[in-house]
């Protein structure tokens, strides 16, 4: 039983302020990814939690207890770091014994509990080797091993998989997930990869800029973005975002997109839910999804030219041509066939994002 | 293909066989010349030219390490045949060694130099490397205030060549009754050796990664037991590399000790030119007591050689 609160935490290097204000409470055995680009402030928060780092303000509480005046030693914490870090001259055995040892545990008792989590991670027949001596994915099992071993209150993970190659990612992926389903421990993963983020997480904590964005489950990030940072942060390929203006018309609401000459079409409903930002500070977001395209003249879709087209196996992405504006629509692959098509378009009200220019912020229009 | 070799560089591999082994021979003669020279009879140790084949013998190392007196007439059959096979080769040579009442060899002033070399040389080499390792890594891992101008003083205590202190060092350590001891030496020794030894020491210490020590300190030890158990084992390599060239510069030394020591810590490198045999020096025992001189650095070396080459802690850490 193992819940972690960060309360008003700051942090600062200098005269930057890597973290700022940031609260948040992780529920025992969560898995919750800290996302965000690099720079962003969630290492920083990670180590923090870890001990390996002080912070200028706020509390971080473990198991309801302040944890600030404890030493990393003394948090109980395990971590597993991006470089792996084994101990060059130990062996395998001894790298995942060496939290052990810091232990008054017999040595009985350590090889039994070194053997048993060899075995989960099905490493034990790299136990005499040393670290040098395995390939990527083998040092992590065993980085994850030496991290386990003890049973920690926690678990912290670095970008533990940032450093393997994409093929083995997604194995190591798998596996972590497998892991925590199986031994089932409070765990922050930091990681700037959305994808990793949202196949791992229970809940994801994006991170810009030191300012916690949005905590929430994977569909939650992807379906009902805060902001228009988490909006193009999360989700590949990228959120179409374009400056949009509202206009009502005499059955429904048209949006325009890049002073086209046609408006897309949405239900009347969106023009109370905006509450009377339908000026020009509104800010329309679109996935490639939700932008539907017809190859014949339909009742309420636009007619628009295609540009690029980028095929990606499984679906293309069709850039259409919008006024000055350029919409990225997912399509079957092949639907298009080149540019200077013409085709029809519309956007899936359901699927639309509207944000305050402004601020950033979403209007929370959900139709 | 990279695999043939042409006629035109299989000569060349030739030249250079032929210029490495003229490089090695020209830095070895010297080396040959004091190992031959400490194993002949004192009259081919000076001959034009030069005696090459000779019968070795075992007489200027006898004489490096004890008193003779010269002889009036030639030992008699028995004093001879009572003599141990060492010190008859002393009496082919004319001389005899020195015994006390009770029929002890007296020892020359060479085991004990040599003794003060080790003690004075090791010693301050430990201080060195020991200070400079704990420096380093403060200096590597803290954020510490005005690190750029105190590792510059540090490497500053270097910029002067040491003679030139070597009068008001000297005036100093007689003030305070350090001359002649074997603290002051090792005192010397250490602070030369100290700012080279941080300077290396760090740049050891700046590759290793702290993600080992953070790792260890997450995984429940201290700062200390960390820096033990971790970096230390870690920084062997540089630790290694750093002794050996402290060691050296300590064993040679021959200024100071020259000027700061006179008979009870007196090391070995201002004593071995000392020494002169009955009448002219004798060559044999300067170059047995220089052959045996250079056998511990050799030895210390080869010792430490598999940690001078590096590359073992490669590869355990993805960058």
């Amino acid at each position: 039983m193992t819940q972690i609160e960060l309360r008003g935490v700051q942090k600062f290097f200098g005269a930057v302020q890597v973290i700022k204000d940031l609260n948040l409470k992780i529920a025992d055995n969560e898995f919750i990814v800290l996302l965000g680009q690099s720079g962003c402030g969630k290492t920083t928060t990670l180590r923090a939690i870890a001990g390996l780092e002080t912070i200028d303000e706020g509390d971080i509480f473990i198991d309801g207890k302040p944890v600030q005046h404890l030493k990393a030693a003394d948090r109980d914490i395990a971590m597993v770091f991006q470089s792996f870090s084994l101990y060059p001259h130990m062996s395998v055995y001894e790298n995942i014994a060496f939290p052990l040892r810091a232990t008054r545990k017999s040595k009985t008792e350590i090889d039994s509990e070194v053997r048993s989590v060899a075995k989960t991670l099905q490493i034990t027949d790299l136990l005499d080797k040393k670290p040098s001596a395995l390939s990527g994915g083998d040092m992590q099992r065993v980085a994850i091993g030496r991290a386990l071993v003890r049973r920690p209150k926690a678990m912290l993970m670095d970008e533990p998989i940032g450093a393997l190659d994409a093929k083995l990612r997604e194995e190591m992926r798998a596996e972590i997930k497998r892991l925590h389903i199986k031994q089932g421990s409070t765990t922050i993963y930091v990681t700037h990869d959305q994808i990793e983020a949202m196949s791992l997480a229970d809940r994801i904590v994006i991170m810009h800029a030191g300012v916690l964005q949005q905590v929430g489950t994977p569909d939650e990030v992807y379906s009902q973005p805060a902001n228009l940072f988490v909006a193009q942060f999360v989700g590949s390929p990228v959120m179409n975002v374009t400056d949009a203006a509202v206009a009502e018309t005499a059955s429904s609401v048209s949006v325009t997109v890049g002073g086209a000459a046609a408006g897309f079409e949405f239900p009347r409903a969106l023009l109370s839910k905006l509450n009377g930002h339908a000026g020009g500070q509104l800010a329309l977001g679109i996935r490639p999804e939700g932008v539907l395209i017809r190859r014949e003249a339909t009742e309420g879709f636009v007619p628009v030219d295609t540009h690029i087209v980028e095929p990606l196996g499984s679906f293309d992405i069709v850039d259409l041509k919008v006024g000055t504006e350029l919409l990225r629509a997912r399509t079957k692959s092949g639907f298009v066939a080149g540019p200077g098509e013409r085709v029809f378009a519309r956007i899936d009200p359901t699927q639309a994002h509207f944000f305050d220019k402004a601020s950033g912020k979403s209007l929370e229009v959900r139709l | 293909m990279a695999a043939v070799q042409t006629s035109g560089e299989r000569a060349l591999n030739k030249v250079a066989i032929v210029a490495v082994l003229l490089v090695t021979i020209i830095f070895l003669a010297p080396i040959y010349w004091i190992v031959a020279t400490s194993f002949k009879p004192r009259n081919l140790a000076t001959t034009i030219p030069p005696t090459v084949m000779f019968e070795p013998t075992i007489s200027p190392f006898v004489k490096l390490f004890t008193k003779r007196s010269q002889l009036r007439s030639p030992p008699s059959a028995e004093e001879y045949a009572a003599a141990p096979w060492w010190e008859r080769v002393v009496f082919d040579g004319g001389e005899k060694i020195v015994r006390d009442g009770k029929g002890q060899v007296q020892w020359s002033g060479y085991p004990s130099r040599f003794l003060n070399s080790l003690i004075i040389a090791i010693t301050s080499t430990v201080l060195a490397v020991g200070m400079g390792t704990f420096t380093a890594y403060g200096f590597s891992r803290f954020k510490v205030k005005g690190e750029a101008d105190l590792l510059f003083f540090i490497l500053s205590t270097r910029m002067l060549p040491a003679v030139v202190v070597a009068i008001p060092m000297f005036l100093m350590y007689r003030a305070v009754g350090l001359n002649d001891t074997h603290l002051g030496l090792i005192i010397l020794y250490t602070a030369f050796n100290l700012s080279f030894s941080v300077w290396l020491m760090k740049g050891f210490m700046d590759e290793i990664p702290k993600e080992y020590e953070e790792a260890a300190l997450v995984d429940g030890y201290t700062r200390m037991e960390a820096f033990f158990k971790i970096v230390l084992p870690e920084a062997a390599t540089g630790i290694a590399a750093t002794a050996v060239f402290c060691f050296i510069t300590a064993w040679n030394e021959y200024a100071f000790a020259l000027i700061m020591t006179n008979r009870r810590a007196q090391t070995a490198p201002p004593f071995i030119p000392s020494q002169v045999g009955s009448g002219l020096p004798d060559w044999t025992v300067i170059a047995s007591g220089t052959f045996l001189f250079l056998l511990p650095v050799a030895i210390f070396t080869f010792l430490l050689r598999n940690h001078l080459l590096r590359g073992m802690s490669f590869g355990a850490i993805r960058k």
